[in-house]
């Protein structure tokens, strides 16, 4: 049955596959407004990188007759027959500009009808150096979110830019947010050039604008280049139409980028993904490196605790590792018993990545609510899922001309720069430092959406309001006057939890204990075992216990989780007798 | 292929490590999750970065394979075997209602056939077991409206796809968020290609179901289809008789709707030669992607895979 087993490759197959297994990974976005040509310019890319099967061009070649049928409102013509069966190269030059190469790209039936893009969409492309990604972010509807979710992992982007129109605003805004994503290098592709006779001085005059402007927001690298998407001048091939341009074409640039440099030279940092415990003698952090590298030996720290240990191996399925780097997902063993667990991050003790409750970020807001200062939110970062609240918004992009507005609460694919403060510290950096520890998510706690994107600036300054957090009773004091240790108590998730947890609520009441039962809400069951009663939790998803385990365990409160095997009486005395421990 | 500087710096190192990613995350947020095996190449994949994703740990989730009972026979005595090589949890699920009912790919059209055969037995057996997130091995580069699907594709309480309701997906941070009787489709291959799955199947000794290569085989042609005659239970129409052709499948399915095509590749490596210089897609043998344009979105919306 294994077919695993093969003889010894012909030479041309292994010099194919040592090709492609070479191959580097480059995601790229690209952006553009309505009838800027994006869809075209994708679709030429994939065609003229073999990216294509037969069967896609020739629908693509029956739906494009279609569509010209029916703006010229003749009769359908049908496909010539040797069309079809021409070769995909045969088909360069004249017959190729009767291809609509937007048909390759948009996929949904609602787009076909209304010859538009309404989401981002993910494409495949092959060069002889790399594997590209291609997010195909459309520019018109919610363009904001659609660019903010295409440009969050892009390691490059494309700005599409119409030449008879110029530099418009939406051109800005792009490239705004482009920057704001952190996309370190851009190209900006002025199409459409054949409508204007591939005129050397309009490119010169759109493309001193933009580098100007684009210079001011930060990137790494610009690039212009003169293309026509519907011809293919410049993309993948140089064009003798611009004899004046000596840039290369947009696919030799995109080959020639630098490869993920910002994670690898970024300190080591790994978020604590899932642990991995088979056995009593095995115990495994599993995750990926998000930047940095890590060796055997290495002295790391978790936090927040802070506990300092070694690395004691990097172990995967294929066999132990000496070191490991971003981006690989491995799993760590740890030279001492330290607690460590989902949401926990290790890192080099000496660079240690920040542990924040209160900072400023950047946030573009992706909900149909507008954001809720007063609101409980959840936001996700790294592995670490916290509730948090906007405390306050500093200010408000004005994306028409991009200047900085206030504001009370931000809109549907507005930008603003906010206070957010968490329950949990987050393990992060700035995100302009490290885009995988500084970004985060938010989502709204009750209806499960993503409503916003956040890219960490730094702590928040510490205000009047931080300070009268922390309370003027100590947990010692408390102890005193109530004889007992405030403990959290979680009952397993039986049917009958709710009425066991009042039955251990009225045995408790009456050997004396401070007790009240709680039912499913996390910030109920800290205060109150804050407050130094004996809070019992029955929960039934799996969310809430785990958040009621990782918050306990952050504010340090004492711990029982209770069998569903154990009978009341087991229940009672545990309870009674309960030790300080934590989760 | 074992030249480690070229495995470290590969695209395929990359998507493994994301793919692997992806995986523990699911089982990290989510109670009951389930992995769709449906014996073909990209399920293969798939249980090998399971299999690598929680090592040494044995696979924290069940494998779910939805039967049709129209399968070929080699891929019922490969799932079988592998199965049992490796002691892995494996469910399988039939429609018994649709079954009873006779309901074939022939006399039924393959619309209704697969909607009762695979998306309702799919939702029978998610509900029956209350998995609430199903991994999967599509690849967004299969079809047009697989690429707009996100990694983690939610699914309300009857199973059911919305385009216009996806959650936006930022960075690697996914939202695993979801109510009771909602689920989570999740797809870790959404990166890779069909060219990418092979290589990889080739790199890591994968073992895949026979079928994949070049043999001769009992065909009929109906159509331009090449259908192989599996079992007894083929219908012939009149005048077609199956005749012996060298053929493989770059797709499988349910034998009576799937096409092979004219191949001589017997080796993996052959393959890959093959597929770099094919210009048909890998869809375009399947027969349900094809009952109208946009039907692979349609039949998402109900809740196939």
């Amino acid at each position: 049955m294994d077919t695993a087993l093969q003889p010894p490759l012909a030479p041309d197959v292994q010099r194919l596959l040592e090709e492609h297994s070479s191959k580097e990974l480059l995601r790229l976005a690209v952006v553009g407004s309505v009838d800027d040509g994006k869809s075209t310019l994708i679709g030429r890319m994939l065609y003229e990188c073999d990216g294509l099967f037969e069967d896609q061009i020739s629908a693509v070649r029956r739906a494009s007759a279609k569509r010209a049928a029916a703006r010229t409102e003749a009769t359908p013509p049908t496909v010539p027959p040797e069309l079809l069966a021409q070769g995909l190269k045969a088909a360069a030059g004249a017959e190729e500009e009767e291809l609509d190469f937007s048909l390759f790209t948009d996929g949904l039936r609602a787009e076909r009808e209304q010859g538009i893009t309404i989401d981002v969409a993910y494409r495949y492309l092959s060069t002889p150096r790399r594997k590209i990604i291609i997010a195909d972010t459309p520019g018109h509807l919610q363009y904001t979110r659609n660019m903010a979710t295409g440009a969050s992992t892009a390691d490059a982007g494309v700005i599409l830019v119409d030449a008879r129109l110029g530099v418009l605003p939406q051109t800005r805004r792009h490239a705004y947010i482009a920057s704001l994503l952190g996309i370190p290098y851009l190209a900006v592709a002025v199409n459409k050039m054949d409508l204007v006779d591939f005129d050397r001085a309009t490119f010169e005059r759109i493309g001193s604008e933009l580098v100007d402007f684009a210079h001011t927001l930060g990137f790494e690298g610009v690039r212009l280049f003169p293309v026509s998407a519907s011809r293919g001048d410049n993309i993948t091939r140089p064009s003798a139409r611009t004899p004046w341009h000596e840039g290369g074409t947009l696919l030799g640039w995109l080959e020639s980028l630098p490869h993920q440099r910002r994670l690898d030279g970024a300190p080591f940092r790994f978020p604590v993904q899932y642990v991995l415990r088979p056995h009593q003698d095995y115990r495994g952090l599993a995750g990926q490196v998000a930047s940095g590298t890590v060796r055997v030996g290495d002295e790391v720290q978790v936090l927040p605790s802070g506990r300092r240990t070694r690395v004691a191996g990097i172990d995967t399925f294929d066999g132990p590792l000496e070191e490991a780097s971003a981006t690989a997902s491995v799993t760590l063993r740890l030279a001492d018993e330290v607690d460590a667990s989902r949401g926990d991050m290790l890192a080099h003790v000496d660079s240690p990545p920040q542990a924040l409750h209160q900072l400023e970020a950047m946030l573009v807001w992706f909900g149909e609510q507008p954001l809720d200062v007063s609101r409980r939110y959840l936001v996700k970062q790294a592995t670490r899922t916290a509730p948090a609240q906007v405390e306050r918004v500093l200010w408000r992009k004005e994306l028409e001309d991009l200047s900085e507005q206030p504001a009370e609460s931000l809109a549907l694919n507005d930008i603003g720069r906010v206070r957010l403060v968490c329950r949990r510290p987050l393990l992060v950096d700035a995100y302009r430092e490290n885009r995988r520890t500084g970004a985060f998510i938010v989502i709204d706690a009750l209806t499960h959406d993503t409503v916003g994107a956040g890219m960490v600036l730094g702590p928040a300054e510490t205000g009047a309001r931080g300070a009268v957090e922390a309370s003027l009773v100590s947990a010692e004091e408390r102890r005193a006057r109530l004889g007992q240790v405030g403990t959290l108590v979680l009952l397993p998730a039986t049917p009958d939890a709710a009425s066991r947890a009042f039955e251990l609520e009225r045995r408790l009441f009456d050997l004396g204990r401070h007790v009240a039962a709680v039912q499913g809400d996390v910030e109920v069951a800290l205060a109150l075992a804050g407050a130094g009663l004996v809070a019992l939790v029955h929960a039934e998803a799996p969310q809430t216990r785990r958040a009621l385990r990782a918050e306990a365990r952050d504010a340090g409160l004492t711990w029982l989780e209770l069998e569903a095997t154990e009978d009341l009486e087991r229940q009672v005395d545990r309870i009674v007798n309960a030790r300080e421990s934590s989760p | 292929m074992s030249n480690d500087a070229l495995a470290k710096t590969s695209h395929l190192t990359e998507l493994e490590a994301e793919s692997i990613h992806i995986l523990r995350e699911t089982v990290a947020e989510f109670a009951n999750p389930v992995m769709l095996y449906s014996i073909g190449k990209d399920s293969q994949v798939l249980l090998h970065l399971a299999r690598k994703a929680f090592h040494p740990a044995p696979l924290p989730f069940p494998l779910l394979h939805v039967d049709t009972t129209w399968k070929f026979r080699d891929m019922y005595t490969f799932r079988d075997a592998f199965v049992a090589k490796h002691g892995l949890r494996l469910l399988v699920h039939q429609n018994r209602r649709a079954l009873a009912e006779g309901i074939n790919p022939f006399d039924h059209g393959s619309q209704k056939y697969t909607h009762a055969m695979k998306t309702q037995a799919l939702l029978e057996a998610l509900a029956a077991h209350g998995f609430d997130a199903a991994f999967g091995g599509a690849r967004r580069d299969e079809e047009k409206s697989r690429a707009k699907e996100r990694v983690f594709s939610f699914r309300d309480r009857h199973g059911q796809w919305d385009p216009r309701r996806q959650r936006p997906e930022l960075w690697n941070l996914y939202n695993g968020r979801v109510d009771a009787g909602e689920s989570m489709r999740v797809f870790p291959l959404s990166n890779w290609t069909e060219l990418d799955v092979w290589h990889y199947v080739l790199r890591e000794r994968i073992p895949v179901v026979p079928l994949y290569f070049a043999a001769e085989r009992p065909v009929i042609d109906r159509g331009g289809t090449l259908l192989m005659v599996d079992d007894e239970r083929m219908r012939l129409k009149p005048g077609e008789k199956p005749t012996l052709r060298r053929v493989r499948f770059r797709t499988l399915g349910c034998y009576p709707l799937s096409g092979a095509i004219d191949s001589s590749a017997t080796t993996v490596e052959a393959v890959i030669h093959e597929m770099i210089h094919a210009r048909q897609s890998e869809r375009q043998g399947r027969l349900i992607d094809h009952d109208e344009e946009g039907s692979m979105e349609l039949k998402k919306r109900e809740g196939y895979f």
